[in-house]
């Protein structure tokens, strides 16, 4: 072999190979083919984009008269209770609850791949939370929460439980968590559980003769082995509980007062407050840090598209 | 004669590796695992238990809150309150067009613009496209929201009509990012002859590509339904009219008025979720491999 001092990269199927640039005529249905969607796009997405990052330099109210103001709702945003608390809370939120789900989808998937019986049946009542709209299932424990928890706690003797915890400005949050959890966790399970079907079978078995605890075979074996599965649903997961919008509109509205308002609502909420350029900024804020997160992901599933 | 009936034990055909362990000798069903797997199931199906139990109590049952009595006597009289206050047939009619039109958009135009990005992947415009495409995936919906509520007002597209062209626009990332990696590896022979005989582009794409595209046409067609039928942020504050709304904003929008009449509000939120998860349990086995499928990729 050369001794070259860069690692060749072992071209993969899936990364799109670089071809030479040749000088046939495209037919004109090809353009045709991919306009809608290129149309569909720069409309919806890109000059909205372009707007909203514009307006966020004004002081425009989202109607009438509006003159350039630099970056005077940026500082502002940055020294706003409101706006800081709301990105705290979002992301603390989607911290703990890209934790819960991934360790309760894991054990599940583990179990749901294991020697058990009515193993189909058992997949399939799992995945159902995945199909029920969020703001509805939000409702549901609404009422769980506000009915059935308080005269539980009250026949229990538990005191903290006697209120309902939506009620509660520190605790509020975490019926927020179980909620998402409930909705998010039939997703990621079905991701594991095809990362722990990818693992052959000799594997264990090579494992099992040369006498490996249950208990190693997890933690030397398997998570190794299904860790690019880890990474993809912890991605996945940070991105959309980011945007937790849906379920806590059900649950608590944001409240009580503002504990539980997240990066989602306090945009939304400048199209109704007159504060529209101001929360352009905020919104153009998380952009960047969608951005950041972005980039990351390519980082980490460069290579990994494969599986 | 015993030891031919110790043989029959032993040459029981060997259970196929399905890819986990299969260990030598009997498969012993782990009964511990699954006695705790059906106790965690029950956190799934107790809410929805709940749901339907309150829907079926009459509104004097209902209105003490206690979510776990049977109902007695049963009553659909919360049904048909449901019905009327929320106008169901309407919001009904409203999530079925915004689905189905969300569903067939975001197939067509993703397998279109795949199509024509793999067969010219040489062109720079194509290739450009294709990671133009691909960006929407990084942009969360709230950094857009406020300029597409009022580039939507202004194009008189505040309605399901709007919802059908942001919802399609939301899905065709993923879409394109599934159906260009399942295009690459169909070989070009399948339509050279075709063209051969005298095809055109637009036929052979009909014709040819989009039936091979058919597994993928339904893992993308799930995600699009399963997004656009359950979504309540996006409808919530682009369809202007109250009346067009779809039923997940109708329940919002009726939130005051159900108040304490617990029957009425669990039956619509009965009948707004019940056809996702009927669809779901006839078609689970798709549903389990297409998420997985477009989940592993993307």
């Amino acid at each position: 072999m050369s001794a070259t001092t860069a690692t060749p990269k072992a071209p993969t199927t899936t990364t799109p190979r670089r071809a030479p640039r040749s000088s046939r005529k495209v037919e004109p249905i090809y353009y045709l083919f991919l306009f809608p969607a290129v149309a569909l796009f720069t409309f919806a997405i890109t000059i909205p984009g372009i707007i909203g990052i514009f307006f966020s330099f004004t002081d425009s109210i989202g109607i009438g008269e509006w003159k350039f103001i630099g970056f005077v709702n940026y500082v502002a945003a940055f020294s706003d209770p409101a706006i800081l608390s709301s990105f705290l809370f979002t992301f603390g939120f989607a911290f703990v609850t890209v934790i819960v789900v991934n360790v309760i989808a894991f054990g599940l998937a583990l179990g749901l791949t294991s020697r058990i019986r009515f193993k189909m049946g058992l997949r399939a009542m799992f995945v159902i939370p995945m199909v029920v709209s969020g703001i509805i299932i939000a409702y549901v424990f609404q009422f769980l929460f506000q009915n059935t928890v308080p005269s539980l706690g009250g026949a229990l003797g538990i005191s903290t439980l006697e209120t309902s915890i939506l009620a509660n400005p520190d605790l509020a949050w975490i019926a927020i968590v179980i909620v998402t959890a409930w909705q998010a966790i039939p997703g990621t399970l079905l991701i594991y559980i095809a990362g722990l079907l990818a693992v052959p079978g000799e594997v264990y078995e090579a494992a099992d003769i040369d006498g490996a605890s249950p208990w190693q075979q997890l933690t030397r074996l398997t998570l190794p082995l299904v860790a690019g599965y880890v990474v993809i649903n912890v991605i996945l997961g940070f991105k959309n509980f980011l945007n937790a919008y849906d379920i806590i509109v059900g649950l608590t509205g944001g409240g009580p007062g503002t504990a539980t308002r997240s990066i989602a609502m306090t945009i939304i909420s400048g199209f109704m407050g007159g504060d529209y350029a101001y929360q352009m900024a905020t919104a153009t804020m998380f952009f960047v840090v969608a951005i950041i997160i972005a980039v990351l992901q390519l980082m980490v599933t460069r290579g990994r598209s494969s599986i | 004669m015993t030891t031919i009936a110790a043989q029959g034990s032993a040459t029981t055909p060997p259970t196929p590796p399905r890819g986990r362990r299969s260990k030598v000798g009997l498969e012993r069903i782990n009964w511990p695992v699954t006695i705790i797997l059906f106790l965690c199931v029950t956190t799934v199906l107790l809410p929805l238990y709940v749901t339907v139990s309150m829907a079926l109590k009459t509104s004097n049952q209902a209105v003490d809150g206690n979510a776990l009595s049977l109902p007695s006597p049963v009553s659909v009289q919360g049904f048909v309150d449901a019905w009327q206050l929320t106008n169901f047939p309407v919001g009904f009619g409203i999530s079925l067009f915004v689905t189905a039109g969300t569903v067939v958009a975001t197939i067509v135009l993703a397998a279109f613009a795949s199509y024509a990005i793999i067969r010219n992947w040489d062109r720079r415009m194509f290739r450009w496209s294709f990671f133009y495409l691909l960006g929407a995936m990084f942009i969360p919906f709230p950094v857009v929201a406020l300029p597409q509520i009022q580039l939507t007002g202004r194009f008189a597209l505040d309605n399901p009509f709007g919802v059908i062209l942001l919802a399609t626009m939301f899905q065709l990332s993923f879409s394109v990012l599934l159906f260009t990696a399942f295009l690459r590896s169909i070989p070009i022979e399948l339509e050279e002859s075709a063209r051969i005989d005298g095809a055109s582009t637009w036929q052979t794409f009909w014709r040819i590509i989009f039936p091979l595209l058919a597994p993928m046409s339904a893992t993308v067609g799930i995600f699009a339904f399963l997004y656009a039928w359950n979504d309540f942020m996006m409808p919530s504050i682009i369809i202007s009219d109250p009346d067009l709304q779809t039923l997940p904003v109708r329940q919002y929008l009726f939130q005051t008025q159900f108040s304490s009449n617990y029957n009425v509000a669990f039956a619509s939120y009965l009948m707004a979720m019940a056809p996702a998860i009927i669809a779901y349990l006839l078609a689970q086995r798709w549903v389990m491999e297409g998420v997985t499928q477009g989940a592993v990729k993307g």
